[in-house]
């Protein structure tokens, strides 16, 4: 990949002062998943986000670092694990949480909940709760565009656990057999649940088998959102060449619980911490603060602007009404119906 | 309704409604006539197009899309490796991305390695996002038994696509409906299911020039009576029709109600009918338990109760996995004599106790 080649999206990190900015929005799009979370947290606990609900604190890196490398024309497959990609993808907070709290301002009309994010006018395609579920329909996103000749990416994030599913090898298959512009990103974090990779596939080293299908693949460091970045916009601009299914294995962590119902027995505190060491939020703020890129008032200054932004989502999703029940049966088939000649 | 039946005239083709003014009908088959609306469909929209196991070199495992490949190439016409999950997915995906794919699935029972899909987003997207993501995804599968393809070929579990709301479910028994459903299933912004009975695909008959449009929303009376309802949909409507004329021979009137869409199911024609003859016999090749047919009895008393003259009948497949001995098989389908008998025993005549 030539290194000259302009960036199609984010900033351009060509001048110096450009590049800092840019580091220090990579800290903000993380740092809102992260504060974002802690809050979800909250209202879990006060029973005013109620389901499953699986948190991505660790993990953030992935989610801000691939968002750089697509486009608004681009599209986004996600998991049940989707607060980070959605916020990333530009979902505003407020529309997440008022899904989370089942209102009708919700991205999903209250429909949805935590696993079941979806906003279409950001190409945001869910929010997907069946492990690998949403493969085969990136797959068909992209064959769209394929044959109507449109330049454009669609991105699936899916996890370790998803690479076991038949729906990823038969798209994994299908996908590279067609040519199909898709950006595959496996979030390895280590666990399927309670289930350790080494406990659930014979070969770990997931980007290895998915070079097995015919695709470009490898791994990256997870905990580092400028190696992700620079991975995502070579593997994008590997699909947009016309070069097929790009793979990428984020190897990443999550630092919380699979969810908020699981006590997160499988695993060792030690593992868990010595992974935190990683963070990769505070990661990048060190690296920052570091390089004098990132002063002590500058990051309470961002601070209080997510904390604000986060109590105005808040606030909004309380005040928010919900959606009446004689609404109940919409959306389970289209208003208008054409089948009438 | 200006349906009539003739015995000779062959099993479905016979149950066309007759136009006697309508200019040169042409002789087909179900398959050509199945075939003939994609190619229309093909045709008359560049967002249209299909896809599935063998629909391309092969022509289709019952040949119903032999020649499309030739047509309109293989980027429309699309063989899908052995991958029902990931294709029918690829559709879906693609349906939402503004295209209008038809995929195709060889027989009932491999869509299960698919139900995922089909159910999972394919039914449950445009709710589950509030309304944003309609799904207007055309799927095609074979159905039914009667072939000796044994267990894992001959299944009727159209009734479990039916249980789920998001889907339309059709079952296109006639010539005309093989023609004409699928330009209303492809405008429909929804997924929809047909359900192509296996024993039709050769079933020859007339065709009128200019079928006309299908009526998605409603039953069709394929042959008026007074005296007993037959209800009934795809592959058994043949059967209905016949037992309708070995009861006329003994004056009883049998009117024979095709479901055509198995949801939502048309609950005015079915209990006008009942309605008019009092007597109702459900005709179903699913396995009784829990059928479609148990559904149709269970809806007409809840709204026909004091319309009936007789307990609801039901004639389905017995509740066994389809032997292969053609002799079993027979057995465990619907055939014609039993729902005679059914049609009599409504009637107060004497017959054999259901099974
Ligand atoms: C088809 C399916 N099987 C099982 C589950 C239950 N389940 C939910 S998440 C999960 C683990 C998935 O692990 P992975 O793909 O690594 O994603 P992660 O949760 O680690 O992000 C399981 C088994 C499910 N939702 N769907
Ligand atoms: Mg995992």
């Amino acid at each position: 990949m030539s290194a000259t080649r302009t960036p199609r999206t984010g900033r351009p990190t060509s001048r110096p002062g450009r590049a800092a900015a840019h580091r220090l929005a990579l800290l903000e799009s993380m740092l809102r998943v992260r504060r974002f979370e802690e809050r979800c947290v909250e209202l879990y606990s006060a029973a005013r986000i109620r389901g499953f609900m699986h948190l991505y604190i660790g993990e953030e890196a992935v989610a801000a670092g691939v968002n750089e490398a697509l486009t608004d024309e681009d599209a986004v497959v996600s998991t049940y694990r989707e607060h980070g990609h959605a916020l990333a993808r530009g979902v505003p907070a407020e529309a997440i949480m008022a899904e989370m709290f089942g209102k009708v301002t919700g991205c999903s009309r209250g429909r949805g909940g935590s696993m079941h994010l979806f906003d279409v006018s950001r190409r945001f395609y869910g929010g997907n709760a069946i492990v690998g579920g949403g493969l085969p329909l990136a797959a068909g996103l992209a064959l769209a565009d394929r044959m109507t000749d449109r330049d454009r990416v669609t991105c699936c994030f899916f996890g370790d656990g998803a690479f076991a599913e038949g729906e990823f090898h038969e798209t994994a298959n299908l996908a590279a057999l067609w040519g199909l512009p898709l950006l595959l990103v496996c979030e390895n974090n280590l666990y399927a649940m309670g289930t350790a990779l080494a406990r659930h596939q014979a070969q770990t080293d997931l980007a290895l088998r998915a070079a097995g299908y015919g695709m470009v693949a490898w791994a990256v460091d997870g905990m580092d959102v400028l190696a992700v970045e620079e991975a995502a916009r070579r593997a994008a601009e590997g699909v947009r060449a016309g070069g097929g299914p790009h793979f990428l294995e984020m190897r990443t962590y999550r630092f919380r619980a699979h969810s908020m119902y699981d006590s997160d027995r499988y695993r060792d505190k030690t593992e868990i911490e010595q992974w935190k060491e990683r963070d990769p939020v505070e990661g990048l703020a060190r690296r920052l603060r570091e390089a004098g890129e990132l002063s002590d008032e500058a990051r309470t200054a961002l601070e209080d602007r997510l904390a604000a932004e986060i109590d105005a989502a808040v606030r909004a999703a309380d005040q928010a009404p919900e959606e009446p029940i004689e609404d109940l049966l919409k959306y389970v088939t289209s208003p208008v119906k054409a089948s009438r000649p | 309704m200006t349906t009539t039946h003739s015995r000779t005239a062959g099993p479905a083709g016979s149950s066309e409604p007759t136009a006697p003014a309508a200019p040169a009908a042409r002789k087909t088959t179900y398959r050509e006539a199945m075939r003939e609306a994609m190619r229309e469909a093909m045709r008359a929209d560049e967002r249209v197009f299909l896809m599935g196991e063998d629909v391309g070199r092969y022509g289709g495992c019952f040949g119903v899309s032999l020649g499309l490949l030739e047509e309109f190439g293989p980027e429309r016409v699309r063989d899908a490796p052995l991958s029902e999950s990931a294709f029918v997915g690829t559709g879906i995906g693609a349906a939402l991305a503004g295209l209008r794919p038809i995929v195709e699935i060889m027989t009932v029972n491999f869509s299960l390695l698919a139900l995922d899909q089909i159910l999972n987003n394919a039914a449950t997207l445009l709710h589950m996002s509030g309304g944003q993501l309609p799904v207007p995804l055309v799927i095609r599968m074979t159905t039914g038994a009667g072939r000796q393809l044994a267990a894992q070929h001959s299944h009727s579990l159209e009734n479990w696509y039916a249980h789920i709301p998001g889907l339309r479910v059709l079952a296109p028994a006639t010539l005309t409906d093989a023609r004409c459903v699928l330009a209303p299933a492809l405008a429909d912004p929804d997924p929809v299911l047909i359900f192509e009975h296996g024993s039709l695909y050769n079933v020859s008959g007339d065709l009128p020039a200019d079928p006309g449009p299908v009526d998605l929303d409603h039953a069709a009376v394929r042959r008026p009576g007074t005296d007993v309802s037959l209800i009934t949909y795809g592959g058994s409507l043949p059967k209905a029709l016949a037992a309708a004329d070995d009861l006329a021979a003994d004056g009883i009137g049998a009117e024979v109600v095709d479901l055509r869409t198995l949801r939502p199911l048309d609950d005015a024609t079915v209990g006008g009918s009942v309605a008019r003859t009092h007597r109702a016999v459900v005709v179903d090749e699913g396995w009784r338990t829990g059928s479609l047919a148990a559904e149709i009895s269970a809806r007409l008393t809840e709204q026909h109760f004091y319309d009936l003259d007789a307990p609801v009948e039901r004639v389905c497949s017995a509740e066994v996995p389809m032997p292969y001995a053609r002799r079993l098989e027979q057995a465990a389908l619907p055939q014609a004599d039993a729902i005679t008998a059914a049609a009599r025993r409504t009637l107060g005549e004497v017959g054999e106790e259901p099974g």
